[in-house]
Protein backbone atom coordinates (compact mmCIF):
# COMPACT_ATOMS: atom_id res chain seq x y z
CA UNK A 1 0.00 0.00 0.00
CA UNK A 2 0.99 3.45 -0.89
CA UNK A 3 1.95 6.18 2.28
CA UNK A 4 -1.03 8.30 1.86
CA UNK A 5 -0.24 11.82 1.47
CA UNK A 6 -2.24 12.40 5.03
CA UNK A 7 0.80 10.69 6.80
CA UNK A 8 3.18 13.07 5.67
CA UNK A 9 1.93 15.94 7.35
CA UNK A 10 3.45 16.75 10.92
CA UNK A 11 1.96 16.51 13.58
CA UNK A 12 0.52 19.49 15.44
CA UNK A 13 -0.90 20.31 18.21
CA UNK A 14 -4.16 20.42 16.47
CA UNK A 15 -4.10 17.01 15.96
CA UNK A 16 -4.24 16.87 20.00
CA UNK A 17 -6.48 19.43 20.70
CA UNK A 18 -10.00 18.74 17.90
CA UNK A 19 -10.65 15.42 19.79
CA UNK A 20 -10.62 17.52 23.09
CA UNK A 21 -12.56 20.52 22.13
CA UNK A 22 -13.86 21.14 18.65
CA UNK A 23 -14.82 17.36 17.68
CA UNK A 24 -15.45 16.51 21.21
CA UNK A 25 -16.78 13.05 20.67
CA UNK A 26 -19.63 13.37 23.47
CA UNK A 27 -20.81 16.73 23.24
CA UNK A 28 -19.97 17.69 19.57
CA UNK A 29 -19.89 14.47 17.50
CA UNK A 30 -22.90 12.49 20.05
CA UNK A 31 -20.50 9.12 20.04
CA UNK A 32 -20.43 6.73 22.86
CA UNK A 33 -23.08 8.11 25.15
CA UNK A 34 -23.94 4.96 26.50
CA UNK A 35 -21.22 5.34 29.30
CA UNK A 36 -21.03 8.94 29.25
CA UNK A 37 -24.96 9.07 31.30
CA UNK A 38 -24.64 5.16 32.86
CA UNK A 39 -21.65 5.83 34.74
CA UNK A 40 -21.41 9.40 35.92
CA UNK A 41 -23.09 9.37 38.65
CA UNK A 42 -19.93 11.04 40.73
CA UNK A 43 -16.52 12.35 39.60
CA UNK A 44 -14.65 9.14 40.47
CA UNK A 45 -16.68 6.92 38.53
CA UNK A 46 -16.39 9.47 35.68
CA UNK A 47 -12.82 9.71 36.11
CA UNK A 48 -12.06 5.80 36.08
CA UNK A 49 -14.19 5.48 33.09
CA UNK A 50 -12.18 7.92 31.31
CA UNK A 51 -8.57 6.07 32.31
CA UNK A 52 -10.28 3.02 31.29
CA UNK A 53 -11.33 4.36 27.99
CA UNK A 54 -8.14 6.02 27.45
CA UNK A 55 -6.18 3.15 28.09
CA UNK A 56 -8.57 1.05 25.27
CA UNK A 57 -7.94 4.02 22.65
CA UNK A 58 -4.34 4.40 23.04
CA UNK A 59 -3.74 0.40 22.87
CA UNK A 60 -5.94 -0.24 20.06
CA UNK A 61 -4.91 2.63 18.24
CA UNK A 62 -1.28 1.90 18.40
CA UNK A 63 -2.05 -1.93 17.27
CA UNK A 64 -4.38 -0.99 14.48
CA UNK A 65 -2.39 1.77 12.84
CA UNK A 66 1.13 -0.80 13.46
CA UNK A 67 -1.54 -3.23 11.85
CA UNK A 68 -2.49 -1.23 9.00
CA UNK A 69 -0.87 -2.65 6.18
CA UNK A 70 -1.50 -6.32 6.94
CA UNK A 71 -5.47 -6.57 8.20
CA UNK A 72 -7.35 -7.11 4.65
CA UNK A 73 -9.72 -4.88 3.98
CA UNK A 74 -12.92 -7.09 4.13
CA UNK A 75 -12.34 -8.18 7.11
CA UNK A 76 -10.87 -4.91 8.91
CA UNK A 77 -14.01 -4.16 11.04
CA UNK A 78 -13.81 -7.57 12.61
CA UNK A 79 -10.55 -7.37 13.31
CA UNK A 80 -10.23 -4.18 15.02
CA UNK A 81 -13.50 -5.82 17.28
CA UNK A 82 -10.75 -8.52 18.29
CA UNK A 83 -8.53 -5.51 18.75
CA UNK A 84 -10.43 -3.58 20.74
CA UNK A 85 -12.08 -6.57 23.24
CA UNK A 86 -8.23 -7.61 23.84
CA UNK A 87 -7.54 -4.58 25.76
CA UNK A 88 -10.83 -4.16 26.57
CA UNK A 89 -10.66 -7.21 28.45
CA UNK A 90 -7.09 -6.61 30.11
CA UNK A 91 -8.74 -3.35 31.44
CA UNK A 92 -11.60 -5.29 32.96
CA UNK A 93 -9.33 -7.68 34.25
CA UNK A 94 -6.73 -4.95 35.82
CA UNK A 95 -9.55 -2.94 37.29
CA UNK A 96 -10.63 -6.13 39.35
CA UNK A 97 -7.66 -6.57 40.48
CA UNK A 98 -6.45 -2.92 41.42
CA UNK A 99 -10.14 -1.46 42.92
CA UNK A 100 -12.87 -3.39 43.69
CA UNK A 101 -15.06 -0.37 44.73
CA UNK A 102 -14.63 1.03 40.79
CA UNK A 103 -15.17 -2.18 40.12
CA UNK A 104 -18.25 -2.34 41.94
CA UNK A 105 -19.21 1.10 40.88
CA UNK A 106 -18.54 0.59 36.96
CA UNK A 107 -19.80 -3.43 36.58
CA UNK A 108 -20.78 -4.41 33.29
CA UNK A 109 -19.96 -0.83 31.72
CA UNK A 110 -16.30 -1.46 31.43
CA UNK A 111 -16.32 -4.23 29.28
CA UNK A 112 -19.15 -2.54 27.48
CA UNK A 113 -16.16 -0.27 26.24
CA UNK A 114 -16.06 -2.54 23.37
CA UNK A 115 -19.13 -1.43 21.94
CA UNK A 116 -18.20 2.65 22.32
CA UNK A 117 -18.35 3.90 18.88
CA UNK A 118 -16.02 6.57 19.78
CA UNK A 119 -13.02 3.84 19.68
CA UNK A 120 -14.42 2.30 16.59
CA UNK A 121 -14.60 5.15 15.10
CA UNK A 122 -10.85 6.16 15.58
CA UNK A 123 -9.87 3.01 14.79
CA UNK A 124 -11.55 3.01 11.57
CA UNK A 125 -11.28 6.48 10.50
CA UNK A 126 -7.93 8.10 11.70
CA UNK A 127 -5.50 5.07 13.14
CA UNK A 128 -6.34 2.63 10.15
CA UNK A 129 -4.72 5.65 7.95
CA UNK A 130 -1.88 7.06 10.29
CA UNK A 131 1.63 6.44 11.37
CA UNK A 132 1.46 5.56 15.20
CA UNK A 133 2.73 8.26 16.70
CA UNK A 134 0.16 10.65 15.01
CA UNK A 135 -2.52 8.02 15.77
CA UNK A 136 -1.33 8.15 19.80
CA UNK A 137 -1.68 12.02 19.51
CA UNK A 138 -5.25 12.02 17.99
CA UNK A 139 -5.96 9.03 20.33
CA UNK A 140 -4.98 11.12 23.67
CA UNK A 141 -6.73 13.89 22.38
CA UNK A 142 -10.18 12.21 21.75
CA UNK A 143 -9.53 10.27 25.29
CA UNK A 144 -9.25 13.37 26.80
CA UNK A 145 -12.04 15.27 25.66
CA UNK A 146 -14.15 11.93 26.17
CA UNK A 147 -12.72 11.93 29.94
CA UNK A 148 -13.16 15.85 29.99
CA UNK A 149 -17.42 15.32 28.96
CA UNK A 150 -17.72 12.25 31.33
CA UNK A 151 -15.88 15.00 34.20
CA UNK A 152 -18.59 17.00 33.39
CA UNK A 153 -21.55 15.61 33.70
CA UNK A 154 -20.29 13.28 36.33
CA UNK A 155 -19.17 16.37 38.79
CA UNK A 156 -22.41 18.69 37.96
CA UNK A 157 -24.50 15.03 38.62
CA UNK A 158 -22.54 14.79 42.24
CA UNK A 159 -22.26 18.24 43.12
CA UNK A 160 -26.09 18.72 42.80
CA UNK A 161 -27.52 15.13 43.66
CA UNK A 162 -24.65 14.35 46.65
CA UNK A 163 -23.87 17.41 48.05
CA UNK A 164 -19.86 16.41 47.39
CA UNK A 165 -17.47 16.58 44.70
CA UNK A 166 -14.87 13.51 44.55
CA UNK A 167 -16.71 12.95 48.03
CA UNK A 168 -15.50 15.76 49.81
CA UNK A 169 -18.61 17.90 51.35
CA UNK A 170 -19.09 21.16 49.53
CA UNK A 171 -21.98 22.40 51.54
CA UNK A 172 -23.27 22.50 55.08
CA UNK A 173 -25.44 20.29 56.99
CA UNK A 174 -28.76 22.07 55.71
CA UNK A 175 -27.82 21.10 52.23
CA UNK A 176 -30.55 19.20 50.27
CA UNK A 177 -29.34 16.53 48.00
CA UNK A 178 -31.16 16.68 44.57
CA UNK A 179 -31.11 13.08 44.73
CA UNK A 180 -32.75 12.99 41.02
CA UNK A 181 -29.52 13.84 39.71
CA UNK A 182 -27.71 10.74 40.45
CA UNK A 183 -30.49 8.68 39.55
CA UNK A 184 -30.95 7.64 35.68
CA UNK A 185 -33.17 10.79 35.16
CA UNK A 186 -30.46 12.91 36.11
CA UNK A 187 -28.08 11.64 33.62
CA UNK A 188 -30.48 12.99 30.58
CA UNK A 189 -31.14 16.09 31.94
CA UNK A 190 -27.55 17.00 33.11
CA UNK A 191 -26.17 15.59 29.56
CA UNK A 192 -29.11 17.65 27.69
CA UNK A 193 -27.86 20.91 29.69
CA UNK A 194 -24.34 20.66 28.77
CA UNK A 195 -24.87 19.98 25.16
CA UNK A 196 -27.31 23.08 25.55
CA UNK A 197 -24.20 25.31 26.06
CA UNK A 198 -22.60 23.88 23.46
CA UNK A 199 -25.42 24.55 21.24
CA UNK A 200 -25.24 28.09 22.46
CA UNK A 201 -21.76 28.76 22.76
CA UNK A 202 -21.24 27.04 18.87
CA UNK A 203 -24.56 29.63 17.25
CA UNK A 204 -22.73 32.90 19.33
CA UNK A 205 -19.50 31.95 17.54
CA UNK A 206 -21.23 31.51 14.00
CA UNK A 207 -23.20 34.76 14.76
CA UNK A 208 -19.89 36.94 15.57
CA UNK A 209 -18.49 35.57 12.38
CA UNK A 210 -21.34 36.43 10.35
CA UNK A 211 -21.18 40.16 11.92
CA UNK A 212 -17.84 40.79 11.29
CA UNK A 213 -18.22 39.65 7.76
CA UNK A 214 -20.71 42.20 7.42
CA UNK A 215 -18.52 44.90 9.06
CA UNK A 216 -15.93 43.83 6.59
CA UNK A 217 -18.28 44.34 3.96
CA UNK A 218 -19.78 47.41 4.98
CA UNK A 219 -16.29 49.25 5.55
CA UNK A 220 -14.91 48.12 1.73
CA UNK B 1 -43.10 -12.51 43.79
CA UNK B 2 -40.08 -14.37 43.90
CA UNK B 3 -37.03 -12.46 42.59
CA UNK B 4 -36.01 -15.40 40.33
CA UNK B 5 -39.21 -16.23 39.21
CA UNK B 6 -40.13 -15.66 35.05
CA UNK B 7 -42.93 -12.89 35.14
CA UNK B 8 -40.61 -10.58 37.67
CA UNK B 9 -37.49 -10.95 35.22
CA UNK B 10 -39.86 -9.98 32.52
CA UNK B 11 -41.30 -7.02 34.17
CA UNK B 12 -37.93 -5.93 35.84
CA UNK B 13 -36.58 -5.35 32.45
CA UNK B 14 -39.74 -4.19 30.68
CA UNK B 15 -40.84 -1.29 33.15
CA UNK B 16 -38.76 -1.49 36.13
CA UNK B 17 -34.89 -1.69 34.64
CA UNK B 18 -36.09 -0.92 31.10
CA UNK B 19 -32.86 -0.93 28.87
CA UNK B 20 -32.61 2.64 27.54
CA UNK B 21 -34.21 4.67 30.33
CA UNK B 22 -32.82 3.17 33.48
CA UNK B 23 -29.28 1.53 32.22
CA UNK B 24 -28.62 3.63 29.41
CA UNK B 25 -27.97 0.82 27.08
CA UNK B 26 -28.74 1.63 23.43
CA UNK B 27 -28.95 4.84 23.29
CA UNK B 28 -27.74 5.44 19.70
CA UNK B 29 -30.93 4.04 17.97
CA UNK B 30 -33.13 5.52 20.90
CA UNK B 31 -32.02 8.79 19.54
CA UNK B 32 -31.24 8.16 15.65
CA UNK B 33 -34.47 6.69 14.55
CA UNK B 34 -36.55 7.88 16.79
CA UNK B 35 -38.18 10.62 14.45
CA UNK B 36 -41.33 8.29 13.04
CA UNK B 37 -43.71 5.98 14.79
CA UNK B 38 -43.64 2.89 12.34
CA UNK B 39 -39.65 3.17 12.16
CA UNK B 40 -39.58 3.18 15.83
CA UNK B 41 -41.55 0.19 15.80
CA UNK B 42 -39.71 -2.03 13.16
CA UNK B 43 -36.37 -1.02 15.03
CA UNK B 44 -37.92 -2.40 18.57
CA UNK B 45 -39.38 -5.73 16.49
CA UNK B 46 -35.69 -6.04 15.07
CA UNK B 47 -33.98 -5.44 18.08
CA UNK B 48 -36.57 -7.55 19.81
CA UNK B 49 -35.58 -10.42 17.38
CA UNK B 50 -31.68 -9.74 17.76
CA UNK B 51 -31.95 -9.61 21.33
CA UNK B 52 -33.48 -13.33 21.26
CA UNK B 53 -30.99 -14.85 19.03
CA UNK B 54 -28.02 -13.31 20.99
CA UNK B 55 -29.15 -14.04 24.13
CA UNK B 56 -29.26 -17.75 23.20
CA UNK B 57 -25.80 -17.77 21.75
CA UNK B 58 -24.48 -16.37 24.63
CA UNK B 59 -26.11 -18.84 26.83
CA UNK B 60 -24.66 -21.68 24.54
CA UNK B 61 -20.98 -19.93 24.48
CA UNK B 62 -20.86 -19.15 28.22
CA UNK B 63 -21.78 -23.21 29.08
CA UNK B 64 -18.92 -23.98 27.00
CA UNK B 65 -16.72 -21.02 28.16
CA UNK B 66 -17.36 -22.62 31.66
CA UNK B 67 -16.44 -26.24 30.87
CA UNK B 68 -13.12 -25.63 29.18
CA UNK B 69 -12.27 -22.51 32.29
CA UNK B 70 -11.69 -19.83 29.38
CA UNK B 71 -13.64 -17.42 31.01
CA UNK B 72 -11.43 -14.39 30.25
CA UNK B 73 -12.31 -15.16 26.47
CA UNK B 74 -15.78 -14.27 27.21
CA UNK B 75 -16.14 -10.23 25.63
CA UNK B 76 -14.72 -11.59 22.66
CA UNK B 77 -16.33 -14.89 21.53
CA UNK B 78 -19.96 -12.77 22.77
CA UNK B 79 -19.12 -10.03 19.86
CA UNK B 80 -18.28 -12.75 17.66
CA UNK B 81 -20.69 -15.01 17.90
CA UNK B 82 -23.44 -12.27 18.29
CA UNK B 83 -22.59 -10.92 15.03
CA UNK B 84 -22.16 -14.10 12.89
CA UNK B 85 -25.43 -15.60 14.23
CA UNK B 86 -26.97 -12.03 13.25
CA UNK B 87 -25.53 -12.27 9.75
CA UNK B 88 -26.67 -15.62 9.46
CA UNK B 89 -30.23 -14.93 10.76
CA UNK B 90 -30.42 -11.87 8.31
CA UNK B 91 -29.41 -14.27 5.20
CA UNK B 92 -31.95 -16.78 6.50
CA UNK B 93 -34.85 -14.31 6.55
CA UNK B 94 -33.72 -12.49 2.97
CA UNK B 95 -34.46 -16.03 1.80
CA UNK B 96 -37.27 -17.65 3.46
CA UNK B 97 -39.22 -14.36 4.02
CA UNK B 98 -38.77 -11.28 1.36
CA UNK B 99 -41.47 -9.34 3.65
CA UNK B 100 -40.44 -9.41 6.75
CA UNK B 101 -36.46 -8.68 5.25
CA UNK B 102 -37.69 -5.03 4.00
CA UNK B 103 -39.05 -4.57 7.25
CA UNK B 104 -36.25 -5.49 9.77
CA UNK B 105 -33.13 -5.73 6.95
CA UNK B 106 -31.34 -2.47 7.06
CA UNK B 107 -31.58 -2.04 11.09
CA UNK B 108 -30.33 -5.95 11.87
CA UNK B 109 -26.55 -4.93 10.70
CA UNK B 110 -26.69 -1.52 12.71
CA UNK B 111 -28.22 -3.49 16.10
CA UNK B 112 -25.29 -6.10 16.01
CA UNK B 113 -22.69 -3.30 17.44
CA UNK B 114 -25.73 -1.69 20.24
CA UNK B 115 -24.32 -1.76 23.49
CA UNK B 116 -28.11 -2.96 24.75
CA UNK B 117 -27.32 -6.43 22.88
CA UNK B 118 -23.73 -7.00 24.69
CA UNK B 119 -25.13 -5.76 27.44
CA UNK B 120 -27.95 -7.76 27.75
CA UNK B 121 -25.69 -10.81 27.10
CA UNK B 122 -23.50 -10.12 30.17
CA UNK B 123 -26.07 -9.32 32.45
CA UNK B 124 -27.42 -12.74 31.98
CA UNK B 125 -24.30 -14.36 32.67
CA UNK B 126 -23.46 -12.06 35.88
CA UNK B 127 -26.87 -12.96 37.10
CA UNK B 128 -26.43 -16.40 36.49
CA UNK B 129 -30.05 -16.97 35.08
CA UNK B 130 -31.22 -20.27 33.67
CA UNK B 131 -31.88 -21.17 29.67
CA UNK B 132 -35.46 -19.86 30.62
CA UNK B 133 -34.67 -16.80 32.87
CA UNK B 134 -32.42 -16.00 30.25
CA UNK B 135 -35.01 -16.13 27.35
CA UNK B 136 -37.68 -14.44 29.06
CA UNK B 137 -35.17 -11.39 30.12
CA UNK B 138 -34.36 -11.59 26.31
CA UNK B 139 -37.83 -11.03 25.38
CA UNK B 140 -38.81 -8.72 28.20
CA UNK B 141 -35.49 -6.04 27.52
CA UNK B 142 -36.80 -5.83 23.87
CA UNK B 143 -39.94 -5.17 24.55
CA UNK B 144 -38.81 -2.52 26.76
CA UNK B 145 -36.67 -1.24 24.25
CA UNK B 146 -39.72 -1.14 21.77
CA UNK B 147 -41.83 0.42 24.48
CA UNK B 148 -39.37 3.42 25.01
CA UNK B 149 -38.31 4.09 21.54
CA UNK B 150 -42.19 4.18 20.57
CA UNK B 151 -42.74 6.48 23.32
CA UNK B 152 -40.10 9.08 22.35
CA UNK B 153 -41.05 8.46 18.90
CA UNK B 154 -44.78 10.19 19.81
CA UNK B 155 -43.07 12.67 21.99
CA UNK B 156 -40.67 13.49 19.33
CA UNK B 157 -43.64 14.16 16.46
CA UNK B 158 -45.59 16.30 18.97
CA UNK B 159 -42.36 18.61 19.74
CA UNK B 160 -41.45 19.18 16.39
CA UNK B 161 -44.32 21.20 15.81
CA UNK B 162 -43.88 23.20 19.06
CA UNK B 163 -42.02 26.36 18.96
CA UNK B 164 -38.77 26.23 20.75
CA UNK B 165 -35.67 28.14 21.21
CA UNK B 166 -33.47 27.51 18.49
CA UNK B 167 -30.54 26.39 20.21
CA UNK B 168 -32.84 23.68 22.27
CA UNK B 169 -33.88 22.30 18.77
CA UNK B 170 -32.01 18.54 17.80
CA UNK B 171 -29.82 16.71 20.54
CA UNK B 172 -30.32 18.79 23.29
CA UNK B 173 -34.36 18.63 23.65
CA UNK B 174 -34.30 14.67 22.77
CA UNK B 175 -32.40 14.70 26.63
CA UNK B 176 -34.62 16.71 28.18
CA UNK B 177 -37.28 14.32 27.08
CA UNK B 178 -35.56 11.10 27.08
CA UNK B 179 -35.11 12.85 30.91
CA UNK B 180 -38.86 13.33 31.64
CA UNK B 181 -39.18 9.87 29.98
CA UNK B 182 -36.93 8.24 32.36
CA UNK B 183 -38.64 10.30 35.10
CA UNK B 184 -41.74 8.53 34.67
CA UNK B 185 -40.36 4.96 34.75
CA UNK B 186 -39.30 5.49 37.76
CA UNK B 187 -41.89 5.35 38.99
CA UNK B 188 -42.46 1.48 38.20
CA UNK B 189 -39.72 1.04 40.78
CA UNK B 190 -41.08 -1.09 43.82
CA UNK B 191 -42.84 -2.80 41.28
CA UNK B 192 -43.39 -6.83 41.94
CA UNK B 193 -41.48 -5.85 45.44
CA UNK B 194 -43.19 -6.69 49.17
Amino acid sequence: MATLPSEKKPITLDTFLRGVWEENPVFVMLLGLCPALAVTNSAVNAIGMGGATIFVLLGSSALVSLLRNVIPKQVRIASYIVIIATFVTIVDYAIHALSLELYGALGAFIQLIVVNCVILGRAESFASKHRITKSLVNALGVGVGFTFALLCVGSVREILGAGTLFGLPLFGESFQPWVVMVLPPGGFFVTGGWLLVFAWWKERKQRKLVEREEALHAAG
Amino acid sequence: MQPDSLWFIFLSAFLVNNFVLAYFLGLCPFLGVSGKLDTAWNMGLATTFVMFVSSLCAYGINLLLVEYHLEFLRLISYIAVIASAVQLVEMTVKKLSPTLFRALGIYLPLITTNCAILGLALFQTMRNYSFFQSLVFSIGAGAGFTLALMLMAGLRTRMDLADVPSVSRGAAMSFMLAGLLSLTFMGFAGLGAH
